[in-house]
């Protein structure tokens, strides 16, 4: 198990490390329009050297004047010890940026992630054990339905109807106008006042995977020979559903939910930046645009590091939740 | 789905009454043995799966709204009255500033040239106006002033003649144009309205001047003396003299709103506001002007009424949704093509080709594509490129990020499928490899790779219309569903115009809905353990 572990650790690395020299390239290969927009800006200042200087320091401060070979080398190097440098948007040093706006991102995913496992895990199992009835139609439509909404419709809609029909909250950000004048608890209230909208939302569109991966689990389980022999036994359907069958759904269950995990910290690109909410989301969505290739760079990367640790996990996990898996 | 199963044993009862009597029928020409084959009916597997489809209900549902949506998206534009960037136009009435008026109550100055007589000299006349004595200095010059009719000053270079300038209330224009009459001329006209003569003489001819300050030169009118200074805000606008006067009129009469009617007859209506910071009245011109029909509600014109650029917002959708499953079927496309023939590749030769092939599926796996695409699609906008062309780079980019997972699906088919005794039995038969693959194993993945494709259609229209909502997409003059939706940015719209992104919304949800059934029905048809 350890041996194995470890192999798939290597080889994440050097998967890694091919991504991150792709992204770098990527972004090496942009016009380099924020720089020149930063050093147009500085030359036109009253007494300030010409825009060649200003760029030529600019793009030697942030290892743009090298080649893309030794220039990834070098930022590789910088990265492994924490050092991402400085975002060109945010003036403060990426890390620093990052761990500011990751933890908001990361409790709206932790919050939606529990009630799209409460909500979807049961409707799925449900839809299962009914297998071609109404119930199971209407969930299996609804599942669907939910898949297949697009992100930014679903929360215009619901900004229609809450914030400026119903007026319950406010279109966007994380804090309220008063914000500064409110108690600490109050403080906490507005926060989470604000953060009903985007986890409904998050919510709404992840659980139709998350049921329909339960019940087709559920299906494959209910047709195998173990619960025709647990109901041959004559037990009663109760405890065949969740005593048997459901226990067996868990393992690709617990795999999946594992393996996305990670995930949590990866924030909601198009949700943040629909709601405003300053997380790693919206945080990074800004820097992209304005072409902030520091933080774009450590954006992307942390995103690979999730990717590959989720997949790692979900697989580490699918040999410990089912013991007769054995790795080699 | 009682009703279903019900319908179903009904079809069923039917085709059976109908063998039943085909079977009587052909029975008494020649009796089957009952291990015949021809007793039974044989359907190839494609018609089993067709069968299979359309016995479930939801995935027809499914195929009916795609159905619709095609002929919406591209009969739709044909049928369309309007072109897809046609603009609408709608006529208003708008306040436009079109003028001031001002009474004098302060001395104005006439001169050559402004320099004749400058501001500092000015001060100073005002001055020895108050005092005693008919001179003054100023910069070392002295001047000399003479009162030549009521409220009417005109000033000499001291020893000189002809005077320099004239200080008076009121001010003289041509009736003919905006051109400046000649100093002289002005002076004429002034001292002989100040002295309330009928006629005066300048360069040797004999103008006729009457109490409202007209100046005739026999019967032409060429310039007249006015109190008030009326000023239009456009340069090249020349304002008649009857216009000015009705305007002055209204004014005296303290009037809110005046209407004149041109020498060619067209009427126009004006509103007089009094400005007190500068006394004076402003002119308002409501002039009917053709503006974009912007955002008009749904009318029998616009069914769906217009968009932001006045564009008919039910031909945008259709044209949108032209857009949108293009780009869908061209990705799903590329991406297809990339995987199945890695993925092939990978599966079919095994060893270190497999294992290369499948890193760099791992590799194009981590790269996280979405925001590589904001990223892209930001410098795109930084670099202007043309939305044509912007609309291609996307549709490679999404095709060219997303064939990892159909590579993985087709590889892991092939494997399992290459181990199985059909395979041995073709390779036994001594055809060509190409043969092998082309006809028995990749026709074993289609099923499969029918149902994947026909999901990630749904999810790559949701994947474009993101981007296009993001504005990262397809581009203005195009139209496409996302873009479309993508005016509920402005909170006004989301609040007001529901009619603008609603029915854009809609639609997609629709198309992806339908492509997600459809795959659905698809799967389940496919399955030859399904037992239903």
């Amino acid at each position: 198990m350890r041996k194995y572990i470890l192999k798939r650790l290597l080889q994440s690395v050097v998967i890694l490390v091919f991504v991150a020299f792709i992204i770098y390239v990527l972004m090496r290969c942009l016009p380099t329009s924020y720089l020149e927009q930063v050093a147009r800006a500085k030359s036109q200042q009253p007494g300030s050297k010409s825009f060649e200087e200003w760029m030529a320091q600019l793009s030697a401060t942030y290892g743009m004047d090298k080649g893309i070979i030794p220039g990834f080398l070098s930022w590789c190097g910088r990265a492994i010890r924490g050092d991402f440098g400085d975002s060109w948007k945010w003036t403060v040093p990426v890390t620093q940026k990052f761990a500011e706006s990751v933890w908001i991102s990361f409790i709206m995913g932790a919050i939606s992630f529990f009630f799209e496992i409460i909500i979807a895990i049961p409707l799925g199992v449900i839809a299962a054990t009914k297998q071609y009835t109404k119930t199971d139609y209407t969930i299996t439509i609804v599942a669907l339905a939910c898949f297949s909404l697009p992100t930014f419709f679903f929360a215009s809609l619901l900004k229609l109807l809450f914030c400026v029909k119903l007026g319950w909250f406010d279109l966007g950000g994380l804090i309220g106008r008063h914000y500064e004048q409110l108690s600490t608890f109050g403080k906490f209230l507005d926060r989470a006042n604000h953060l009903v909208l985007p986890i409904v939302t998050l919510v709404v569109i992840s659980i139709g995977s998350l049921m329909r991966y339960t019940r087709t689990n559920m299906l494959e389980v209910l047709n195998a020979d173990y619960i025709r022999t647990a109901r041959a036994k004559g037990l009663p359907e109760n405890k065949v559903i969740y005593h048997h069958a459901f226990r067996n759904t868990l393992i690709p269950l617990v795999t999946m939910l594992g393996g996305s995990l990670p995930g949590l910290f990866a924030g909601a690109l198009i949700t943040e930046t629909l709601y405003s909410i300053p997380g790693i989301g919206f945080v990074s969505y800004q820097s992209m645009v304005t072409g902030d290739i520091p933080f774009s760079m450590f954006y992307l990367v942390f995103m690979a590091i999730l990717t590959l640790l989720g997949n790692l996990i979900s697989d580490i996990l699918y040999a410990v939740v089912d013991p007769r898996v054995r790795i080699a | 789905m009682a009703d279903n199963t019900e319908k179903n044993q009904g079809t069923e009862e039917m085709l059976e009454n109908v063998l039943e009597k085909e079977a009587s029928a052909q029975g008494a020409a020649d009796e089957y043995s009952l291990n015949d084959d021809r007793r039974v009916k044989t359907l190839s597997p494609t018609a089993l799966v067709v069968k299979r489809f359309l016995r479930n209900r939801v995935a027809v549902t499914g195929l009916i709204i795609l159905a619709f949506m095609f002929v919406f998206s591209f009969v739709g534009g044909i049928v369309s009255p309007y072109r897809e960037d046609q603009l609408f136009y709608r006529t208003d009435s708008q306040n436009k500033q079109w003028g001031a008026i001002m009474e004098n109550k302060e001395l104005r100055y006439i001169a050559e040239q402004d320099s004749d007589f400058p501001s500092v000299a000015r001060a100073k006349f005002v001055l020895a106006l108050k005092g005693d004595g008919n001179t003054f200095e100023s910069q070392g010059v002295t001047y000399r002033y003479e009162e030549e009719g009521p409220d009417l000053y005109v000033l000499y270079v001291d020893g000189q003649d002809a005077p320099v300038a004239v200080a008076t209330y009121d001010n003289v224009s041509s009736s003919t144009g905006n051109e400046k009459l000649p100093f002289p001329f002005q002076y004429a006209i002034l001292k002989a309205a100040a002295n309330e003569k009928t006629s005066f003489e300048y360069d040797g001819k004999t103008y006729a001047i009457d109490e409202a300050g007209t100046v005739m030169d026999g019967t032409a009118e060429v310039a007249y003396a006015s109190r008030y200074t009326v000023q239009a805000i456009m340069k090249d606008v020349f304002l008649t003299r009857e216009f000015k006067e009705q305007l002055i009129e209204a004014v005296e009469a303290d009037q809110k709103e005046f209407s004149f009617t041109d020498e060619e007859g067209t009427t126009a209506d004006y509103i007089l506001k009094y400005d007190a910071s500068t006394s004076s009245w402003q002119v308002m011109q409501s002039a009917s002007t053709r503006v974009f029909d912007t955002y008009s509600a749904p009318s029998s014109k616009h069914w769906l009424g217009t968009d932001r650029n006045g564009m008919d917002m039910l031909t945008r959708l259709m044209y949108g949704g032209r857009v949108s499953l293009y780009i869908g079927f061209i990705v799903v496309f590329i991406e297809t093509f990339i995987g199945v023939i890695l993925g092939g590749i990978s599966g079919y030769c095994g060893g270190w080709v497999d294992n290369l092939i499948m890193r760099i599926v791992d590799v194009f796996y981590c790269i996280p594509s979405m925001p590589i695409i904001i990223i892209l699609g930001a410098t795109m906008d930084a670099m202007r490129v043309d939305p044509q062309i912007r609309m291609l780079y996307l549709m490679l980019l999404l095709g060219f990020l997303g064939w990892a997972g159909i590579a993985r699906l087709v590889r892991g088919q092939i494997l399992s499928l290459r181990e199985q005794e059909f395979m041995t039995a073709a390779e036994a038969t001594g055809i060509r490899a190409s043969r092998r693959i082309f006809r028995h194993l990749i026709p074993n993945v289609i099923p499969q790779l029918i149902v994947t494709m026909t999901m990630s259609l749904g999810s790559t229209i949701i994947t474009e219309a993101t981007l296009s909502f993001l504005g990262l997409g397809v581009k203005f003059p195009f139209a496409s569903w996302g873009n479309i939706i993508n005016d509920v940015n402005d909170t006004y719209v989301l609040t007001n115009y529901w009619f603008i992104w609603i029915p854009a919304g809609i639609c997609l949800l629709a198309t992806v809905l339908a492509f997600n059934l459809v795959g659905d029905g698809l799967r389940d048809a496919f399955d030859p353990k399904m037992n239903r």
